[in-house]
């Protein structure tokens, strides 16, 4: 399944190679990312592929739980929610 | 990905309270009928366990997966006045009883359906099912009731417009938060997802699943950003948001209705407030212009909001129904209790607001000591503007023995906290003691 995953928050040193870590661990191939500043926060969208038999309720806390150590906002979400607002198929 | 777009969406989510209201589930029990009534109980109970037996735990994977919230998970049912006629029984407590079980095995959120429709006149079934209502409501936790009392096609049958005066105070002596489950409606619509007006209607598919979409919050934060422009482009900001919200309700649904296997019925295209500060309609209405909601310019504003919500909503799912539109309960709306606090919000505003968006008056606390007259007066009214104007309206206002103009009343959770709110003085006895039915109007003969 693809997801998005998104962090946003205050800039600050190590977000991308602790967001990484993470996900190598978990052993999540990272398709595409992208990062920039907007509306003066931190930004980072990464499109991930995950595994059809990922557990995405501990996917999600494990990034809750990072996501508190970094104070930044982390969401992973199917992607589909994101083509389903802004793209007419 | 357009990584704008997806901050936006985040965004919606984390700090504009954008959610899911509700995914209802709507389950026909017209197969449940029995002569005796211990055996369609169970028959009801053992319907709803299996058909719903994953209804919330769908939910939840759905908001695990999408980070999207479900708000509320909730199933409605076949109107029970028409279950429960064929038993001879003299009260349909049982029933209800049975209703309240089978949402509190499942976990869910309220079950609707503990209803009757009368626009026209009262069939054996309904009357028990009207007189059981304060009990039934009284006994259970999870269930919703609804009458739908007129209907453009029929016009109002005043007879029930009376009785309901006394069942609201008749449920207000028992509990007054029994009426909070109980809404009075004029062109009830079959497939409405929001409580306490829901019900499966007979002319549904067996099972069926309905979404109910929110976000008043996302709403006013893209109208913060038009600020000063003209209604043209406020109209435009408003359909294209609405357009978005809706989309993810289309995409919940329809993704709920594959994970259960059964057919997808319909969005309900709402602004559904919470008491939560950021998601309020009334908010809404004061980004366009008014300073407080009930100042002159509230109607046209809401109107404006409503229509355009429809129209933005409209294109982004394949099917649309339920009451779709801009909901203004008072208790449920941070705003809204701000305005009657300071004065600004009193029910004839209130009133005249209903004429222009969904439903009616809604979760309105007045006096205890509001006599049953009043309140079918306040029936009938809600019902005429309903009736001519081909709409769906209702009421669902709470007497709360004991309490005073200006005291508040605390509901707790989605229902929020109301002020008491001052009723008309002068009395409509005479007008209710009438009876009988108001004649449809004429524009019901567009065949």
């Amino acid at each position: 399944m693809k997801a998005i995953l998104s962090v946003i928050g205050q800039d600050k040193i190590g977000i991308i190679a602790q967001v990484s870590n993470l996900l190598a661990k978990k052993e999540i191939n990272i398709l595409d990312v992208s990062q920039t500043i907007m509306e003066k926060e931190f930004v980072m969208m990464m499109s991930l592929e995950i595994p059809q038999n990922a557990d995405f309720q501990s996917l999600t806390e494990s990034f809750n739980k990072l996501g508190k150590e970094l104070e930044v906002e982390i969401n992973l979400r199917n992607s589909k929610i994101y083509e389903a607002m802004h793209t007419l198929d | 990905m357009d990584s704008q777009q997806i901050f936006e969406t985040s965004h919606m989510i984390s700090s504009e309270n954008l959610d899911i209201r509700t995914i209802t589930m709507g389950i026909s029990l017209l197969d449940c009928i029995d002569s005796d009534s211990d055996r369609a109980c169970q028959k009801i109970y053992d319907k709803i366990t299996n058909k719903a037996k994953d209804l919330v735990k769908v939910g939840k994977e759905i908001e695990t997966e999408y980070g999207i919230p479900i708000a509320n998970k909730r199933i409605t049912v076949t109107p029970i006045s028409l279950i429960a006629a064929a038993s001879g029984d003299h009260d349909y407590v049982k029933y209800a009883k049975a209703l309240d079980r089978a949402a509190k095995t499942l976990g869910v959120d309220f079950i609707g359906g503990f209803s009757a429709l009368v626009q026209k006149g009262f069939q054996t079934g309904d009357e028990v099912l009207i007189n059981s209502l304060p009990q039934a409501l009284a006994e259970t936790n999870y269930v919703c009731a609804s009458v739908n009392v007129g209907s453009t096609r029929s016009g109002i049958n005043m007879d029930a417009v009376k009785k309901m005066g006394q069942i609201v105070v008749d449920s207000a002596n028992l509990d007054y938060m029994t009426n909070t489950k109980l809404v009075v409606f004029c062109n009830a619509v079959e497939d409405n997802p929001f409580m306490a007006g829901g019900f499966h209607g007979v002319s549904e598919p067996d099972v069926v699943i309905n979404v109910g979409v929110s976000g008043p919050g996302v709403v006013k934060t893209a109208l913060e950003k038009v600020a000063g422009e003209s209604m043209d482009v406020v109209a435009e900001t408003i359909k294209k948001t609405a357009f978005k919200v809706t989309r993810m309700g289309q995409l919940v649904g329809s993704v709920a209705a594959e994970k259960l296997g059964v057919p997808f019925g319909i969005v309900d295209l709402s602004l559904a407030p919470t008491a939560a500060a950021g998601d309020s309609v009334a908010e809404v209405l004061e980004e366009i212009g008014v300073s407080q909601v009930g100042a002159h310019g509230t109607t046209a504003a809401l109107a404006m909001l409503n229509d355009a919500v429809k129209k933005g909503g409209l294109m982004a799912c394949n099917h649309v129904g339920g009451l779709s539109g801009a909901f203004i309960p008072v208790s449920e709306d941070a705003g809204m209790i701000k305005a009657v606090e300071s004065g600004a919000l009193n029910i004839s505003k209130l009133e005249a607001m209903t004429a222009v968006c969904s439903v009616g008056l809604d979760m309105i606390a007045i006096p205890g000591d509001t006599s049953p007259a009043t309140i079918s007066g306040m029936i009938a009214d809600e019902a005429a503007i309903g009736m001519i104007n081909n709409k769906t309206t209702a009421v669902r206002v709470i007497p709360v023995p004991g309490k005073k103009i200006g005291e508040t009343v605390e509901f707790g959770g989605l229902l929020g906290h109301a002020p008491i709110m001052a009723v008309s003085n002068e009395t409509s006895d005479k007008l209710i003691n009438r009876g009988g039915l108001i004649p449809a109007p004429v524009h019901s003969f567009k065949n």
